[in-house]
């Protein structure tokens, strides 16, 4: 297993030289002298003086790009333009805020996606079935930030159940900080959840087609037990990978939804980067989101891996 | 020559092929509803400038933030503009976005998964490599940064959007043609000494082309979502020129006072999105050759 995890990660690294070499580039896109791009509003000699030497523009590309990603090795990212700290520290700053948000999102597409996706198979083909079908479809064409704002409209500004903005950390006042989270977490789920209904829905219906299936039900099982013991285990290995695959992209999406609810995680950070034009920050939070997608990709094989047992009879 | 007519895929078979997934289509009704809405938001993109509707771009200070009315169906924003004209220019930056962007990832993505699943080898295992790693970079963030690199105007959003979702393209062309290349057709083509850019052109390439079309129309539901995503942010159609995102972007500010101006757009993004959904899946039903 080890070995299998050894593997997995060494052929990460290509996959991640590459995303740098594309990260780096970005620089490359800055229209006109892109030491003036990245030191945005600044005009002051010096500074100019000091980014040119730190990323070394008088030395050839090829040069530039192993000082730029040496650094990165190292964990320096740079420095934001706009807060004078370094980005690493802004990142770590604001991660723990969207994973809470991601988790909270995770917990909501879980609980209505799964469950939906059963019914939806043991009910094929019924009103049921396609009443769901309808929601998922609802779900992945829904624009998020639409969602987001339409909820806002109706259950702060009419209804005023939730706040309509803000956060608190869950270690200062639990309460309101699930409070302020219930809202964004419930829109960026709503997408994940009609894709793990899909999912569930259609690997439920490969299982419940399954031989060992129609043994159970000759056995003169109950359907309860037929459909929770043995058609959902076994239906479960596609969405468990599936999860651990949505919760990267779970990070994506968090862009928009914290840009609504105006929360202060990483997804707002690289938005007010992108406005402050603090492109060091803008960089360093592409790298990281990569990394965390790929950690997660890795998660989902290792995942597969430990609970299909034919493949752990392979390794 | 004769033995190149005796390997092709006969014409018959693949015009056959055409009318039966049609046959499907049509019997498919949400398939249909969703070919349909698309078509409603096509026309009134192109017919928008002889539409009798007021100048878009047209500022009233003595309608700001009106309710609908019979003045304006869908009210004013913030500035006096009517938002049906907003909408019904809007429409075609929506559009547009998602077809030049799926354009791009398709005009860039299939060449290069052609050539690496007929080439194999080093070609491969580059183009592979490449397209793994991009795919690895969440779509939207990919897209955000290429954008505020680019600087943001609708143009850089489309390319954008398009560069992002070309892995996509590429994977999936691969993929079809490593099971298409080792048919007889192809074999044959090669026998009679074909060059590699006919084949891939002739043979391979008509071969591969249903699944493309399939995700191609599922992708610009995905690139209109990420255009009005984009403009939303600030980083696609710039101020005052129309566009769902940016009506909505603007909205927000004022949802306690003008709520109608949050709504319409998002309601015309939801439907064209699930209009391209729709056919989507309905294509990909029709063009299934398990489901004939």
């Amino acid at each position: 297993m080890f070995a299998y995890i050894g593997k997995r990660l060494l052929l990460a690294i290509p996959t991640l030289l590459i995303i740098s070499i594309f990260v780096f580039s970005l620089q490359k896109l800055l229209p006109g002298d892109p030491i003036l791009a990245l030191a945005g509003e600044e005009r002051d000699p010096q500074l100019l003086e000091f980014l040119r030497e730190k990323y070394r523009f008088n030395d050839p590309v090829v040069y530039q790009y192993f000082y730029w990603i040496g650094a990165v090795l190292r964990g320096d990212f740079g420095i934001s333009l706009r807060t004078n700290q370094p980005v690493l520290e802004l990142i770590l700053e604001k991660l723990p805020v969207t994973l809470q948000l991601a988790t909270m999102a995770m917990f909501f597409a879980l609980i209505i996606g799964i469950p939906a996706g059963i019914i939806a198979a043991v009910k094929k083909n019924t009103w049921i079935d396609y009443l769901a079908n309808l929601v998922a479809l609802t779900g992945l064409s829904i624009p998020n930030f639409w969602l987001g704002i339409m909820l806002i409209l109706l259950v702060s500004v009419n209804l005023g159940w939730l706040p309509a903005s803000g956060y608190e950390s869950l270690f200062v006042d639990p309460v309101r900080s699930l409070k302020t989270m219930i809202m964004p977490a419930f829109v960026l789920g709503n997408a994940l959840a009609a894709t793990l209904m899909r999912h569930t829905r259609s690997s439920m219906l490969t299982v419940l087609q399954a031989d060992y299936i129609r043994t159970a039900r000759a056995k003169g099982l109950s359907s309860q037990e037929v459909i929770l013991s043995h058609s959902f285990r076994n239906a479960l290995l596609p969405i468990v990978t599936l999860t651990a695959l949505l919760f990267g992209e779970l990070l994506a999406g968090a862009v928009l939804t914290e840009q609504i609810f105006t929360i202060p995680g990483f997804g707002k950070l690289i938005v007010d980067a992108v406005f402050n034009r603090d492109y060091a920050v803008v960089q360093g939070v592409v790298l990281c989101t990569a990394l965390g997608f790929i950690l997660m990709n890795l998660v989902a094989d290792v995942l597969y891996v430990l609970l299909n047992p034919r493949m752990r009879a392979a390794l | 020559m004769t033995m190149i007519e005796t390997v092709t895929p006969p014409v018959t078979d693949r015009a056959s092929d055409g009318s039966r997934a049609w046959r499907k289509m049509k019997a498919n009704k949400s398939a249909l509803f969703g070919l349909f809405i698309i078509l409603f938001f096509t026309l009134l993109a192109i017919a928008a400038p002889i539409l009798p509707v007021p100048d878009p771009l047209a500022t009233s200070w003595s309608a700001i933030r009106k309710a609908p009315s019979a003045a304006h169906w869908l009210g004013t924003d913030d500035i006096g503009r009517d938002i049906l004209s907003r909408m019904i220019f809007g429409a075609r930056a929506s559009l547009m976005a998602g077809v030049f962007s799926v354009a791009i990832a398709v005009g860039i993505g299939v060449p290069f998964g052609l050539v690496a699943g007929y080439f194999g080898g080093w070609v491969d295992i580059v183009i592979s490599r490449v397209t793994e790693a991009f795919l690895a970079m969440p779509f939207l963030i990919t897209a955000i940064a290429l954008a505020a690199f680019l600087g943001p105007s609708l143009v850089n959003a489309m390319i954008a959007i398009g560069l992002s979702a070309m892995p996509i393209f590429v994977r999936l062309t691969r993929g079809q043609v490593l099971s298409v290349k080792t048919e007889d057709y192809v074999e044959g083509a090669r026998s009679v000494g074909l060059g590699h850019l006919d084949i891939m052109l002739r043979y391979i390439l008509p071969n591969v082309m249903p699944p493309i079309i399939v995700q191609a129309t599922l992708t610009i539901a995905t690139a209109i979502i990420a255009e009005a995503s984009l403009s939303f942010l600030g980083l696609g159609q710039q101020p005052p020129a129309p566009s769902w995102g940016s009506m909505l972007n603007i909205a927000k500010n004022f949802l306690s006072q003008a709520p109608w101006m949050a709504m319409w757009p998002g309601a015309a993004i939801f439907l064209v999105v699930i209009g391209f959904n729709l056919l989507g899946d309905g294509l990909r039903d029709a063009l299934d050759p398990r489901e004939a």
